[in-house]
């Protein structure tokens, strides 16, 4: 049982590893702030949804798993709020494409 | 093993290109972004060290607070940005301040590597005398018990960078509010933000105060989340800033200082020296002067944000 957790645990994370990849590439290469910022929000939902995901079966306590999932509802927030901003600022200072 | 040595590696040379890229740039924006990354990558070598007190406080002091601070310096400078830029420094002027600061990073160098191993330490006694302090956490008893001087004078120290901020104001506007950090069109997502973070964040902030008796935490570290709360309140323009001459802004403010000051005159009669502590209430006392602290510190973070009174006072 604890094989298959552990290897739960890791198959998880490395995914959740490639969306952070994914998104920073995208970061990197797309043309403009909306793309860009499109790239982000995957590498913070996903990816870190992900990660979370994959920690969950190594925790020792129950609160300890609250705690991450907490941590990963407030990223949420956060970075939703953030790409808000961001995605508004850019398109009344940015010419449409 | 191998692999913690390959993380370190990689996080050292991540650490050196940051700080060169902070250094490098031209203008102040990527400058304060580089800043803030390598205040959070700090973060992560504190942690990498064992030493989640300083890493807590390097990630809100640090990378959050500094960076915002620095963020509204970076706007308010925007106008003399171009004629910064294209002044450039005549090249014997950089070459001293590059030799300078080689000769300064070598010296620091050259002291940590001829520490004598092992380095001398007063942990071992700390720790043994942590029992009389009653707080379970080692940082926490020197910053307040062992060391209670030194943060006293910390938090008066933070007093007069706020007057510092204060002092910019024109005469016309002195006493008046700050201006207000709503952005200019309003946003529905950063008000809906500004409306749920702040009851987690504000528990979260006193967790961090409470636990620090015992375990990683402390005033600082939960103070600069509370006002990160408040600040982030003003910004989505639930909330003014407050004239800095009222009454009740200037007691919150001064509230920290002046209990734990007042504390420690009393150890005088209590205990028989300054910051003396009196048997047997070491950590009520501690943990008084933690709460009263985290008010202060977390109102002079937010004022620090809010920057120098620009309205005159409303009559």
């Amino acid at each position: 049982m604890s094989l298959l957790l552990d290897i739960f645990t890791v198959v998880a994370v490395s995914l959740g590893a490639v969306f952070f990849l994914a998104g920073a590439v995208g970061l990197l290469r797309f043309p403009d702030t909306l793309t860009r910022l499109h790239a982000l929000t995957k590498a913070d939902n996903v990816g870190l949804g992900l990660i979370v995901l994959g920690l969950l079966p190594q925790t020792e306590r129950p609160l300890a798993a609250v705690k991450l999932i907490v941590a990963w509802l407030l990223v949420q927030l956060a970075s939703g709020t953030v790409s808000q901003l961001i995605a508004r600022t850019a398109r009344r200072t940015e010419p449409p494409a | 093993m191998t692999f913690a040595l390959a993380f370190d590696c990689g996080l050292a040379v991540l650490i050196l290109a940051m700080a060169i890229w902070t250094i490098a740039a031209r203008t102040t924006f990527p400058a304060v972004v580089g800043f803030v990354a390598y205040g959070l990558l700090l973060t992560l070598v504190w942690m990498r060290l064992a030493a989640p007190d300083v890493a807590l406080t390097e990630a809100a002091i640090g990378g959050g607070l500094t960076g915002v601070l620095l963020l509204g310096a970076t706007s308010r400078l925007r106008a003399t940005e171009p004629p910064a830029v294209s002044e450039r420094p005549s090249v014997p002027f950089r070459l001293a301040v590059a030799g300078l600061c080689t000769l300064l990073s070598a010296a620091i160098a050259a002291v940590v590597l001829l520490l004598p191993d092992p380095a001398p330490t007063l942990a071992p006694e700390a720790a043994a005398k942590l029992s009389l302090t009653g707080v379970g956490n080692a940082v926490t008893a020197v910053l307040l018990a062992y060391r209670a001087l030194d943060t006293l004078l910390e938090s008066a120290v933070l007093l007069l960078a706020l007057v510092g901020v204060w002092s910019l104001a024109p005469d016309r506007f002195w006493g008046g509010a700050p201006r207000s950090l709503a952005l200019r069109h309003r946003d529905g997502s950063l008000s809906l933000l500004g409306q749920v973070l702040p009851p987690i964040g504000i528990v979260l902030g006193v967790y961090i105060v409470w636990v620090g008796a015992d375990a990683p935490g402390g005033k600082f570290q939960g103070a600069t989340i509370i006002g990160a709360m408040w600040v982030l309140t003003m910004m989505a323009g639930l909330q003014t800033p407050p004239e800095i001459s009222q009454a009740w802004v200037r007691v919150i403010l001064v509230a920290g200082a002046a209990f734990f000051l007042a504390v420690g005159i009393a150890g005088f009669w209590l205990a028989g020296a300054f910051l003396a502590y009196p048997t047997g209430f070491a950590k009520s006392l501690i943990v008084a002067i933690e709460v009263a602290l985290t008010l202060s510190v977390a109102a002079t973070l937010g004022l620090l944000v809010a920057g120098p009174p620009a309205r005159p006072v409303r009559t």
